[in-house]
């Protein structure tokens, strides 16, 4: 079966601001950065429409709680049992690939809404579990395991990328809080 | 060089590293690993601090964090004055400065000390019988000066410059108490390769090792092993050991809160450094290993310094090399205040005597005391202590009655049994029971995943509970998870044991007594305020805690709740367990603030939220206000300007020409699937299913009562897709609203939520010149009148960048609402601003928005409406689809009381002189003559200075107030009364020509 050719995002003629961007924090075992812009959508679909969805947008969505599917650059977390959120790094546009589906589904675009926000390092679980109530063992949170949570008073959706590194996920015009509370964490995370 | 009272070749400190420090800017020397007290102790310091009640003269009578007495300031700088500490816990370091509390002018002499022989004005209860009359002296005279005179420490009265860390953690096994029993527990647990964390509010680890000197285990000494245990466990990837931490709360589903004191030990801590860490730890077993605390004896005058727990002048002898004095009396009910007076003569401090209240006990402890000469009386009573800021002497009496002598001491060592430490315990909400031969509380039915091992369990002796603690820990670890363990358990060769003892008031202090026998040394209660409390009616042990405030200081009664207890139940003639037992509550010890507290301050305290514009407002001078978590731009004074005079700048600039408002704070929703049109009809009281594509509509949100929720402008970007505007305020709630609604009432609808608030910056482009401003950027779109009328909405680009371009007025004006993706927010509204430059168009901010849709009559939801407010009420009548069958609310609108006549509602308000602006809330009469209480038929909701109109206008509620139209109110003001006129809602453009203009 062929690869649906995934759609390049568009590009724009004015100046992109970021939130917070190049925003960085080193503290020993841990570095904190503002991640780059990435194309996200929030896609919400029924059993049913799960394979088209997955042709379309050449990624399999992940039927189990806590856990993320990645391909080429193309990330999706499963959010809930209808609803994940897709982010795409490599600069193509999910949304445009969801337009060719049929198959009942929402897609909404939120690549502005979301910052992401990298926190890495041997004492990166530790950082985040200042904040962030959930058990962030191996065992518990392996390598591309993904959640809605909360971090300090902000919801963030949180994505394990590496033992060492994780992917925060918040709104943007929280981001200043989020880093700012992983900065101070990451302080006091190494001793 | 030696304090006076440190024995050479006791201990386990190294006497060569010295610490000075100073207590009331007295200079002394301790060593490295004292704490305060022992440091104090080693220099025959006893008189540390006074009561809290009586002002009496008290000592430490602890070593450990059961200390009531022993409380002091420690001050580091202006902004670290730390008080009530206990001087049992406090580390030495070098350069700590000290300071006893509770005195004036100084600790020997303190006048305050009137209090104790003017002691019958303070007797139990006295709060609620001595201050009663006259009524008025209590506001002015007596609560003051009690106020004054209450409390212990000296609140800090700077910021605190120190900050606090947090952690969440998760582990199988959680062992609090680092002891034998938590030791051997942990390391059982963690041989099974389960996550373990340990904690000990101790600096080091041993517990009760510290001082029992006949402890043996793996042909070591006790604390020897126990230090062997910890390194071992410190060495395992899968065990975490804390120190100096203590578990003060134990909550729901074995969620255990923990304080980590991470830099107060420490001389020059630095910034880097937290002072305190906050652990929350979920634990998948949680093992209790708390110990348990000695139990003064109560006499005559125990609280006198130099009276002191049998343990705690072991622990100071055994472990800080410290003798307590040198003419040592010792009292007691039991066993273990025999190991203290032969550690103590083994070291060359002499006995005065033993004074045991048994009659004929026999044992090996006693046979050893024995065999090295000390005087030992049996049946016998200590009734009273004398001296005044140090013991003297104590009096001994046959405990039936009888003649007495009085031997001097400089010293009496007391103990009256041990207190298993159950708080942990109840606080999980496991319930105790009581062990009628052995007299104490005991665990008895657990409540949670959790096992009290050792002494805190009513395990006796040091075999039995590393016995026990051991086949717990292991225990637990497998029921988590753990693999089966491959460690041996700890051998004990040689141990203590310890029970029984005695409850209550001892001979001399009992019934129909008087004497001071304290209790609750913290808050002053003696054996005759108990007695009392119950003479007085109280039944309860919960009265008599209230009624006495006995075990309601800052140790929550850890030595006095037991005696007080047997006291009262000895007055009641009832058993102990029927008399009950108190509830134990979190904090176990004193938690600072600044822990729970922890990263939630300044800038963290809650989030700030800004939006994509927010750097060029500033930078534009914009005073910003505080919309929940936003930060809204208010206003844009320029040079000279007041808000009043910016405001009506801005204001007239925009009907005038134009203006640019930063809207991007509204929640938006965007609502998608087939069934989206369905779930519009059913959320909203329009009619949504007949909207055209590309068109907009203003839409109202009920709650089921009938009442309004939120509002907001709503547009049709397909047949499946809607874009929804909530009020700023209300896009938390109304995106709850609507998913509650979708997943408990409709879920057979096909239709998704999705919150875009924050992926579009919205800048509301406003007046006659609106358009002229936007065209020249926007490509793909037509944006004549017949092409793009008001209300409608069409996507395209502008700058280049997507938009979502509505045609919507909230001023009245010609306007519109530039959607476009956040990141290009800025850019975007830089441009636009640049365009509107050439106009002479102005920026404006929330203020200018308040005024400009007022003088429209346009509401703002929570500001207009209160949650009590109809569509009709608020004239919004036309926005309720009148052929609907359903909607939200629908049911609600034809209640009795929705639907009668006099109804508040919204209607305008001129004031008679037009130069009066009207406050906001102000209420509304009809006859400003009538006796106060007035009849209030309305009041102002909206007020503002109209430029534009060139007077004040407002809006109101008020009962039939569109019946009203024309009449003449009043609102009746402090500086007198106001006349006002009911007239419409419209100030400007009554026709709405303007729209188009």
């Amino acid at each position: 079966m062929a690869k649906a050719a995934k759609t390049k995002a568009a590009e724009a003629s004015v100046e992109r601001r970021p939130a917070l961007a190049g925003r960085t924090l080193s503290a020993p075992g841990v570095k904190v950065e503002m991640l780059a812009p990435a194309e996200r959508i929030s896609l919400r679909a029924p059993q049913a429409s799960l394979a088209a969805l997955s042709k379309a947008l050449d990624v399999t969505l992940p039927a189990q709680p806590k856990s993320s599917a990645a391909k080429d650059g193309r990330t999706a977390l499963w959010l809930g049992p209808d609803e994940w959120l897709i982010i795409d790094e490599a600069g193509n546009d999910p949304l445009a690939d969801c337009a060719k589906v049929t198959a009942l589904h929402s897609a909404v675009g939120i690549s502005h809404r979301n910052v992401g926000i990298s926190v890495a390092g041997p004492a990166a679980a530790v950082t985040v579990n200042s904040g962030c109530p959930q058990d962030l063992s191996l065992e518990a949170f392996p390598v591309g395991a993904a959640s809605r949570t909360i971090l300090g008073k902000s919801e963030i959706v949180l994505l394990r990328t590496a033992e060492d590194s994780f992917r925060v996920e918040c709104w943007r015009s929280f981001s200043d809080y989020v880093f700012t509370l992983l900065s101070e964490a990451a302080s006091d995370a190494a001793n | 060089m030696n304090a006076m009272f440190r024995i050479s070749g006791a201990g386990r400190l190294s006497q060569a590293k010295t610490a000075s420090f100073t207590f009331d800017d007295k200079s002394y020397i301790g060593i490295e690993g004292d704490t305060l007290a022992s440091a104090l102790l080693a220099n025959g310091v006893h008189l540390v601090g006074r009561s809290f009640k009586y002002h009496r003269p008290r000592g430490v009578l602890s070593a450990g964090a059961e200390e009531p007495n022993a409380l002091v300031q420690i001050v580091r700088d202006d902004a670290r004055k730390t008080p009530n500490v206990r001087a049992t816990v406090q580390e030495l370091y070098d350069g700590l400065t000290a300071h006893s509390q509770n005195r004036w002018p100084s600790l020997a002499f303190d006048v305050g000390a009137v209090n104790d022989v003017a002691s019958p004005l303070f007797s139990a209860g006295f709060y609620y019988k001595t201050f009663m009359w006259p009524k008025s002296a209590w506001k002015n005279l007596y609560e003051p000066k009690i106020r004054a005179a209450a409390g212990l420490g000296v609140s800090p009265d700077q910021p605190d410059p120190d900050h606090y860390a947090s952690r969440y953690a998760h582990c199988e096994v959680l062992v609090l108490g680092g002891g034998a029993a938590g030791i051997a527990a942990a390391l059982a647990a963690a041989e099974t390769g389960v996550r373990v964390i340990l904690a000990d509010e101790q600096a080091e680890f041993g517990g009760s090792l510290r001082f029992e000197s006949g402890a043996r285990i793996d042909d070591q000494d006790g604390y020897a092993w126990a230090q062997g245990a910890i390194a071992k466990l410190k060495a395992m990837d899968n065990v975490r050991v804390l120190s100096r931490t203590t578990a003060f709360g134990y909550y729901a589903q074995n969620f255990v809160g923990l304080v980590e004191r991470v830099s107060d030990h420490l001389k020059n801590p630095g910034h880097d450094l937290a002072r305190e860490r906050l652990w929350q730890v979920r634990a998948g077993r949680v093992v209790i290993a708390t110990g348990a605390i000695e139990r003064h004896m109560v006499f005559a005058n125990n609280d006198r310094p130099g009276v002191m727990l049998a343990s705690a002048a072991r622990t100071y002898l055994n472990h800080f090399g410290v003798a307590v004095g040198r003419n040592v009396g010792v009292y007691t009910a039991n066993d273990s205040a025999y190991a203290a007076a032969i550690d103590l003569k083994k070291a060359g401090v002499n006995i005065a005597a033993i004074v045991d209240l048994r009659d004929n006990p026999a044992g090996p402890a006693i046979d050893e005391a024995r065999a090295l000469g000390i005087e030992i009386n049996f049946g016998r009573a200590v009734v009273s202590a004398g001296g005044k800021l140090r013991v003297s002497s104590m009096t001994v009496q046959p405990k039936n009655g009888g003649g007495g002598r009085t031997i001097p001491v400089d010293a009496i060592l007391m103990s009256a049994g041990w207190t298993p430490s159950v708080h942990l315990f109840s606080q999980s909400r496991g319930k105790v029971a009581f062990n009628d031969e052995t007299k104490r509380f005991v665990p008895g039915t657990y409540a949670q995943d959790c096992v009290s091992v050792g002494a805190c369990n009513g395990t006796d002796g040091l075999d039995a509970t590393v016995d026990e603690a051991y086949a717990a820990g292991a225990k637990a670890a497998k029921e988590a998870g753990g693999k089966a363990g491959k460690g041996a358990k700890p051998k004990v060769d040689a141990g203590e044991s310890w029970s029984r003892g005695m409850l209550g008031a001892a001979p001399g202090a009992g019934p129909g007594t008087t004497v001071k026998a304290f209790v609750d040394f913290q808050n002053d209660v003696t054996a005759k305020d108990i007695r009392q409390a119950v003479h007085e009616g109280m039944r309860s042990i919960e009265h008599v805690k209230r009624f006495t405030t006995n075990g309601m200081a800052t140790d929550q009664g850890k030595t006095s709740n037991m005696h007080g207890l047997a006291i009262a139940a000895d007055e009641l003639g009832k058993p102990i367990p029927q008399v009950g037992l108190t509830t134990f509550r979190a904090p176990y010890t004193p938690v600072t603030f600044g822990s729970i507290v922890g990263h939630a301050r300044g800038a963290l305290f809650d989030p700030t939220r800004r939006t994509a514009t927010h750097g060029w407002a500033a930078s534009q001078g914009a005073v910003f206000e505080d919309v929940g978590h936003w930060k809204r731009a208010w206003y844009f004074p320029r040079a000279g300007e007041d808000m009043h005079a910016a405001v009506n700048r801005e204001c007239v600039t925009v009907r005038k020409v134009g203006g640019l408002f930063d809207a991007s704070t509204l929640g938006k929703i965007e609502v998608v699937g087939p069934d989206a049109a369905k779930f519009m009809e059913l959320l909203y009281t329009n009619p949504w299913e007949k909207l055209e594509t590309g068109r907009c509509r203003y839409g109202i949100m009920l709650r089921e009562d009938g009442f309004i929720y939120d509002d907001g402008v709503v547009g049709r970007l397909a047949p499946d897709r809607f874009h929804v505007t909530t009020t700023t305020g209300g896009a938390p709630r109304v995106m709850n609203h609507m998913e509650d609604y979708l997943q408990t009432e409709f879920p057979h609808l096909n239709v998704w939520l999705t919150s875009i608030t924050e992926q579009w910056a919205v800048i509301a482009v406003q007046g006659p010149k609106s358009r002229d401003i936007i065209a020249p950027l926007v490509e793909g779109i037509d944006m004549s009148d017949e092409a793009m009328p008001h209300m409608s909405v069409r996507e395209g680009k502008i700058c280049g960048v997507p938009t979502r371009l509505f045609r919507m007025s909230f001023t009245g004006e010609r306007g519109f609402e530039v959607n476009v993706p956040a990141d290009y927010g800025e850019a975007v509204w830089e441009a636009l601003w640049a365009e509107g430059q050439k106009h002479g168009a102005t920026a404006y901010g929330t203020e200018t928005m308040h005024v400009l849709r007022a003088e429209k009559g346009y509401i703002i939801v929570g500001q207009d409406t209160d949650g009590t407010v109809t569509p009709n009420d608020a004239g919004l009548d036309w926005a309720v689809g009148k052929k609907k069958t359903d909607f939200v609310g629908i049911r609600g609108l034809t209640r009795p009381d929705l639907v009668a006549k006099g109804r508040k509602q919204l209607v305008g308000l001129k004031t008679k002189d037009p130069k009066v602006v009207l406050e906001e809330g102000a209420q509304i009469v009809t006859d400003p003559k009538q006796p106060i209480p007035m009849k209030m038929i309305g009041h102002v909701t909206s007020s503002y200075w109209s430029e534009n109109c060139g007077r004040s206008i407002a809006l109101a509620l008020v009962a039939g107030g569109r019946d009203r139209m024309g009449e003449t109110l009043y609102v009746p003001m402090p500086n007198g009364t106001i006349e006002v006129e009911i007239t419409g809602m419209v100030f400007v453009d009554e026709k709405g020509e303007r729209l188009n203009g």
